[in-house]
């Protein structure tokens, strides 16, 4: 079946097997590989894009469900050589180790952030409690997403950790 | 409670700006020309005769290449393991399958989705044999797993390590004797330290192309040990070690399961150069469950005998180790690192006896802490019961039974090893002094005043990791089997081009701990080059002289040694040349902001980018200096280091639920000299919510035909974000004087600490009603079930 979507704002458009999910059409036809299969089975969460502005596990979507939407994927969100807010506070807070579940993270945190710009500790946790992590135990994606909460907020981030036990 | 290194500051990862914009190269990210894609036919039952493997309907399907069963494979013998203890694994099923996921045929087809379809149309007819799942039952041999082994027991290690006979019954009689004492208490707790899955959220992946031309396979594995499994894929398809490319791309996370040598990494290879055409195999998440080794899976009795006031006079464990159905890496010598801190930091004459038996459920291995954890699970678990029963506080116990400061640097642990440096009075009471230490004791008392359930634990740890010395090869440790036959040496290149850049190509196999910044500072503050001019690798035997890899939190302790002594060496040689060439004295060059510099002399400089032309310019060297700016190290430490510990958390309990929730979580850990705070408290973090997830969450659970019910990432739940609290972390500093950093490692230690201080926790909360212990993991109705039958 044909399948046209925009994607980081460039048309494309390919024919796929039915049963193709959407994260296989955006990894294997359109060679966007930085969006993950971590489970298939929509529990991990490495997978997540935005589709029409909207965090969705793209191994929950069929290609097909996606004909004609607009989607946004980890290449898609820095702004040229100017990261996301989101992206840099992962890298300023050490909200990554391994970095697999990274991308599915950071587009999960644009949504909680797109729906919530002041999230308490607590709110981000159960925002992206959808997300797995194996390598951090989400000290720092926390604190990550504060900065980002805050860079896009356009105040100044809370100082990391290791600036204020310095 | 500060860092002493020299290097010691946080730098921001130099790994990040790839992972975060999705520009890192997975190996399923990879495509090559022509790839095609296998997939596994897997045994759905845990021991089976297999009667015939009918592959004509899947022959006939779109796309498909080729199906091989054990009758195409048998020629290249059994997968090779580093620890040949037990019955080896069959690259395909061959006669039999002996756990559940065993692998009986392997597809190769155009697509990932033909492989699959192709695969499940392949018709196995099995016999279906009864399965060895009971530990104890494993045990008493009552049925064998393999007609080929004497016994399931596949060894059993006892202590004092290396002891004979006669000095094993002299520590039982003296064991004998303090039981029979009347001024001693003796407290037992059964405890099961369950199977666990490491789940690495990128699951395994293998690729491979053959060049028929250069005689050359190119292999790309998500592994922590690229030279392993390119030294096995050479030695089981007869290529030369040096014609084999292993690469290790971006790994995404591997807690040791990706630290094994796995059929599918030869297979594929060996498909590729049968095929001519690059293949690619990943597998799925429920497939990981069962074709990715698992980890921990001992039931054990723990014994403390001691006085009423506190003082431990013996303490004994006798446990069953589940090793599964083969022998792969490790296995059987994943209790035995057990052994290594089997006594902890204690000075208790100590007895283990650990027997390995094998079953018919999936291969165990190393997983994050392995044999490690599950000691300190049973000595701390088993001493915080001793403290309750005998009135005292569990701190104070701890207190007079820690191998005092006094016996190092000379201390030999009472299980028989030589400890590096320790000091664990001070380390403890670290831990008591803090305001937040006291602030949970009075939180926890007034949720209690309030009625509510709420749980205090503590529990230190003492591990050991940086392997290692040389002489583990003459107990098995080394990768002999994969045909590199190499001690675990560290290993690290430092060279300076002539344009004054740096290449550092290290021996790890890292899986998100940062090297590339952790390295770029050892070589920066050793050489002052900057460290935006400096290039770290690793993961790829062409570059590397040789490669060991990441595990038993060893890369900083050896490989970074190893890359500390090489830029040493180059240093020096760079010191001679700019001597040379500021016309000054060797002793008076000190490099600093990438130049070298004369002490005393401000105005007398010349950068790296002028000793690196001259370097490779000979003409203009000093008479006697080699062309060129590099130096290669190897690193054999001699001794492991022991890192050590405390761990305190905070919990409620709801009495109606038996829901546990974390309110507060605090470390003090001595992990010697830190080299980048950041990425060691991101170690840390990591490793304690993977100790959580064993105390809470985490259970491979079989049922007794040895099916595993928890094959998914639902019925497997690991540790998410909302289940935690921020962790607060604190350090002592012991440095190790067995490496030129001090550093002792950190990887594992958040794990090896982490469960038995949550259990702890749940105990002290539920301990009034009677309450004495309850295994892991503390899932809300195993908890209620516990309230319950303490209430009677």
């Amino acid at each position: 079946m044909q399948v046209s979507v925009t994607v980081n704002g460039e048309e494309v458009s390919a024919d796929v097997e039915p049963r193709t999910l959407l994260v296989y059409f955006i990894r294997e036809n359109l060679d966007l590989t930085g969006t993950h299969v971590g489970c298939e089975t929509s529990y991990c969460g490495a997978c997540t894009v935005l589709v029409d502005g909207k965090s969705v596990k793209s191994c929950t979507m069929l290609a097909v469900q996606a004909d004609g939407a607009d989607i946004t994927t980890i290449e898609g969100l820095a702004d040229g050589d100017q990261m996301h807010p989101i992206q840099e506070g992962f890298w300023e807070r050490h909200g990554l180790q391994c970095g697999f579940c990274t991308p599915g993270m950071i587009m999960s945190a644009v949504g909680l952030l797109a729906e919530n710009p002041s999230p308490s500790e607590d709110e981000i946790r159960h925002g992206i409690e959808g997300n797995l992590c194996r390598c951090t135990g989400y000290h720092n994606i926390v604190k990550a997403i504060d900065y980002a909460a805050s860079k896009m907020r356009g105040e100044t981030p809370a100082p990391a950790e290791w600036e204020v036990n310095a | 409670m500060s860092t002493t290194s020299a290097l010691g500051g946080v730098v921001r990862r130099r790994e990040d700006p790839a992972l975060v914009t999705g520009t890192g190269l997975y190996v399923d990210d990879l495509k090559r020309t022509g790839m095609l894609y296998a997939a596994f036919v897997r045994s759905p039952y845990a021991h089976a005769g297999i009667k015939s493997v009918d592959t004509e309907e899947a022959r006939s399907l779109p796309g498909v290449k080729a199906i091989y069963t054990a009758d195409d494979v048998r020629h290249l013998g059994p997968l090779p393991a580093q620890v040949p203890v037990g019955q080896a694994r069959p690259l395909l099923a061959d006669g039999a399958v002996k756990h559940m996921g065993e692998a009986v045929a392997m597809v190769v087809a155009a697509t990932r989705a033909q492989a699959q379809d192709a695969a499940d149309a392949v018709f196995v007819d099995y016999d279906v044999r009864e399965a060895v799942v009971d530990l104890k039952d494993a045990a008493s041999d009552r049925l064998k797993v393999h007609d080929g082994l004497d016994s399931n027991i596949l060894i059993t290690w006892t202590t004092p390590f290396g002891a004979d006979d006669a000095a094993q019954s002299a520590l039982a009689d003296q064991i004998a004797e303090a039981k029979a004492r009347e001024d001693t208490v003796t407290v037992s707790l059964e405890m099961t330290n369950q199977r666990l899955l490491p789940t690495a959220i990128e699951p395994r992946s293998v690729a491979a192309e053959w060049n028929s031309g250069y005689g050359e396979m190119t292999l790309w594995s998500s592994t922590q040990m690229i030279s392993a499994v390119a030294g096995a894929v050479g030695k089981v398809l007869g290529i030369a070690s040096n014609q084999v490319h292993g690469i290790a791309p971006e790994v995404g996370g591997g807690f040791g399961a990706k630290l094994n040598v796995y059929p599918d990494e030869i297979l594929v290879p060996w498909a590729a150069r049968e095929l001519g055409k690059a293949v690619k195999y990943t597998e799925t998440r429920r497939e990981a469950a069962v074709s990715t080794i698992q980890g921990r899976g001992w039931i054990g009795t723990a014994t403390i005998t001691g006085t009423p006031d506190g003082e431990v006079v013996a303490y004994e464990l006798d446990a069953i180790c589940d090793m599964g159905a083969y022998t792969q890496n490790f296995t059987v010598a994943i209790p035995f690192l057990g052994v290594f801190v089997g006594s902890g930091q204690y000075k208790f004459p100590t007895r283990l006896k650990l027997e390995c038996v094998t079953t018919n459920l999936q291969t165990t291995d190393a997983y994050r802490g392995a044999g490690r954890p599950e000691a300190i699970y049973y000595l701390e678990r088993i001493l915080d019961h001793y403290s309750r029963e005998i009135g005292m506080d569990s701190a104070a116990v701890r207190m007079k039974n820690f191998i005092p400061n006094s016996e190092f640097p000379a201390a030999i642990s009472p299980v028989g090893f030589a400890i590096d440096t320790g000091d664990y009075g001070t380390n403890l009471q670290a831990m008591l002094d803090l305001p937040e230490y006291a602030e949970m004791k009075t939180e926890r008392d007034r949720l209690r005043s309030e009625g509510k359930l709420a749980g205090l634990g503590l529990a230190t740890y003492m591990e050991v990791c940086g392997f290692g010395p040389s002489g583990l090869v003459d107990l098995g440790f080394s990768w002999a089997e994969y045909g590199i036959p190499s001690a675990f040496n560290g290993s690290g290149l430092v060279r300076v081009n002539p344009d004054g850049t740096a290449n550092v190509i290290i021996g790890t196999g890292p899986s998100g701990q940062g090297h590339q910044t952790t390295w770029s500072q050892i070589v920066s503050q050793q050489t002052g080059i900057e460290m935006d001019k400096i290039r770290v690798t690793y993961g790829d035997t062409k570059e590397a002289p040789i490669t060991i890899g990441s595990f038993g939190s060893r890369s900083a302790a050896v490989d970074g040694s190893a890359a500390f002594e090489a830029a040493a060496k180059v240093r020096t040689k760079a010191a001679k040349l700019a001597a040379h060439l500021l016309e000054a004295s060797e002793s008076d060059i000190r490099f600093e902001d990438g130049a070298a510099h004369v002490a005393g002399s401000p105005d007398k400089t010349v950068t790296w980018e002028e000793i690196a032309k001259v370097a490779y310019q000979p003409h203009l060297l000093p008479e006697g200096m080699e062309g060129g700016m590099e130096a290669h190290a190897i690193f054999s430490p001699a001794n492991a280091t022991w890192p050590f510990g405390s761990m305190a958390c905070l919990v409620s309990v709801d009495a109606d639920t038996g829901d546990v929730k974390i309110l507060r979580w605090v470390n003090v850990d001595d992990c010697g000299n830190v080299i980048n705070p950041m990425i060691v408290d991101g170690q840390i973090h990591g490793g304690v919510a993977q100790g959580i997830g064993q105390a809470l969450f985490e259970d491979a659970i079989y049922d007794s035909d040895g099916n595993l019910l928890t094959a998914g990432l639902i019925d497997y739940p690991i540790v998410t974000a909302a289940d935690v609290p921020s962790y607060e972390l604190h350090r002592t500093v012991t440095p190790t004087d067995i490496n030129p950093m001090g550093v002792k490692g950190v990887g594992e230690a958040g794990t090896i600490g982490s469960a038995q201080t949550l259990v702890n926790a749940v105990v002290d909360a539920l301990a009034d009603l009677g309450v004495k212990h309850v295994d892991m993991p503390l899932r809300p109705k195993r908890v209620w079930q516990a309230m319950q039958d303490a209430r009677g």
